[in-house]
């Protein structure tokens, strides 16, 4: 990986306020005045339980999602007020990866890969990457660090759920982003996997001096790798320490009435359901006049 | 017990033929017109006709010339329909809107949008035939007319169910992709064709065959190929080489069948 190291991206959010993108508008938000401040190169881990808002966050602090409250600021800039082209160029600089790993079912792995360097590439060269693929050792190192380098001309719908949930962060490696923000990265890994996925995360992000924040379902590989976490309850921050200082009795008031979770029982929900067969497609609908 | 559903279907089923009615006295349907005897002897003087095929040297010589006189017709009407059809799906599709990637589409995307949409419904509005018509006062008897007329109607076609192929799609890997700063057309070719790339492919083929037919009927109109002759063999009550036509069609359908399957499995 010869990527230059970046400088991450600083991030403020100040009294914000959003709504679930799935939610109704009368709904209740799901982030409530919430203040968070991280500063450039900094690794936060994000916990707490179901419902506490961090996939919604995740999505503010992604541009994904306009705050209905309150104001999102990244390196200085409000990503809300800049013109729509500017705004692309900013996403650019942020790599998302949705839990559902977002990978087509036909595509191959390095394809996918490749796809991390979409904002860096012109329209010719990604397509003459579709031709032939722009950067074979580089999708390979990506993959190798993710144990699946003997993947890499195989199709995504050949994968398990956790070797395509691991392609998904591999793209995050190749991508030109001076931001990560990382979602349940490890809801469809097995232990051993899921600490030395998150490990290759942490260490990557050390190296390129990338702002990474992560949302984790498992508070011990959060505790054990990331130097900051953040505990979300309701919307709000319940805590924000170092991992050092997370106490045992504030983890059980932050997970009061879900300690199931805190166990690690992560209920299994069709989304995240490791080796879960990809749906086949369906049949389309022919019209003839 | 009875059935709870039992009373609402009946009452729907009733409701059907209520409305079903009007319909077949407006359109004078009375299919028992074709068992009358009168009729039953012409039809099957017609069809009887059909045996022994015709196979002249001749006119299968002829025969193979306006074959392939129809398939360069239609293969011509379906590239320039794609032509059309292409960059209008691009500007078209919803999904890869990156205003609308945030909350409501802006207004100026959407505008645009819904003019393509309106282009595409007035393209494929007018029949084929029709345009047909008017091509061959245009550019004169003969295959061009043909062409011009399928390339117009169905780029409004392929458009229209290239965009909702494209919306139906698992939108998820082009949003992701969109989310994270490519551009449309990158978004396009890493994330939303590959996952539709077999359904928008069968749907092609399926419009080429579609379009065989079509150039046929456009023959009748003086556009040449396969539909002329059929036309004049019809007109002589030349039984033998309208069933030796026939076949040449079904022939024609039942290969673009086999490529539209073979197409699937290869990209499936």
């Amino acid at each position: 990986m010869s990527t230059p190291a970046a400088n991450g991206l600083a991030l403020q959010l100040d009294a914000l306020s959003a709504r679930h993108p799935a939610a109704r508008a009368s709904a209740a938000p799901a982030l409530k005045g919430l203040n968070l401040r991280v500063g450039a190169g900094e690794q936060v881990a994000i916990i707490g339980p179901s419902g506490a808002g961090k996939t919604t966050l995740l999505q503010v602090l992604a541009c994904a999602l306009p705050p209905t409250a309150g104001t999102l600021t990244l390196d200085g800039r409000n990503p809300w007020q800049l013109p729509r082209r500017a705004l692309q160029a900013l996403r650019g600089e942020l790599f998302l990866a949705p839990q559902v790993p977002p990978l087509p079912p036909r595509q191959r792995v390095v394809t996918s890969v490749l796809a991390g360097r979409l904002p860096a590439m012109g329209l010719m060269a990604s397509l003459r990457s579709l031709f032939y693929p722009s950067d074979i050792p580089a999708a390979h190192a990506a993959l190798e660090r993710f144990d699946l380098g003997a993947k890499l001309f195989e199709r995504v719908d050949r994968l398990s759920g956790g070797e395509r949930q691991r392609v998904g962060l591999a793209r995050g490696l190749l991508s030109p982003a001076r931001f990560w923000l990382i979602d349940e990265p490890l809801s469809a890994l097995d232990p051993t996997r899921s600490r030395q996925a998150i490990a290759t995360l942490v260490d990557e992000a050390h190296t390129r001096r990338v702002t990474l924040v992560a949302t984790l379902h498992q508070v011990d590989v959060a505790l054990h790798h990331f130097p900051r976490v953040v505990g979300m309850r309701d919307g709000q921050v319940a805590f924000d320490l170092p991992a050092s200082q997370v106490t045992r009795d504030r983890l059980a008031a932050l997970y009061d009435q879900y300690e199931h979770e805190l166990r690690g029982e992560v209920p299994v929900s069709p989304s995240n359901a490791p080796d879960a067969p990809p749906s086949a497609p369906q049949p389309v609908v022919m019209h003839c006049r | 017990m009875r059935d709870p559903a039992w009373v609402s279907r009946v009452a729907w089923i009733s409701l059907a033929v209520v409305l079903l009615w009007p319909l077949g006295v407006a359109t004078e349907f009375k299919p028992w017109v074709l068992l009358e005897p009168d009729n039953l002897r012409v039809s099957g003087q017609f069809i009887a006709s059909f045996w022994p095929l015709a196979h002249s040297q001749e006119f299968l010589l002829m025969v193979a010339r306006d074959t392939w006189r129809t398939v360069a017709m239609a293969t011509a009407g379906v590239t320039l329909a794609l032509v059309i059809a292409i960059p209008l799906t691009l500007l078209n599709t919803g999904v890869l809107s990156v205003s609308a990637l945030s909350g409501r589409m802006a207004r100026g995307p959407f505008w645009v949008r819904q003019t393509i949409r309106w282009l595409l419904i007035v393209l494929r509005s007018v029949p084929e035939l029709v345009w047909a018509l008017i091509f061959v006062r245009v550019v004169g008897l003969g295959p061009t007319a043909g062409v011009l007329a399928i390339a117009l109607t169905y780029g409004g076609m392929l458009g229209k169910v290239y965009g909702e192929i494209l919306e139906s799609s698992e939108t998820h890997p082009t949003q992701t992709l969109l989310r994270n700063g490519s551009g449309r057309l990158q978004a396009f070719f890493y994330g939303l064709l590959p996952t539709s790339a077999a359904e928008l492919t069968s749907y092609t083929v399926y419009r080429w065959e579609c379009a065989i037919r079509s150039s046929v009927v456009l023959g009748f109109v003086g556009a040449g190929g396969l539909g002329q002759q059929m036309d004049n063999s019809m007109k002589m009550f030349n039984g033998g080489e309208v069933a030796t036509m026939l076949l040449v069609f079904i022939a024609l359908v039942a290969l673009a069948d086999r490529v539209s399957a073979w197409l699937r499995k290869a990209l499936g």
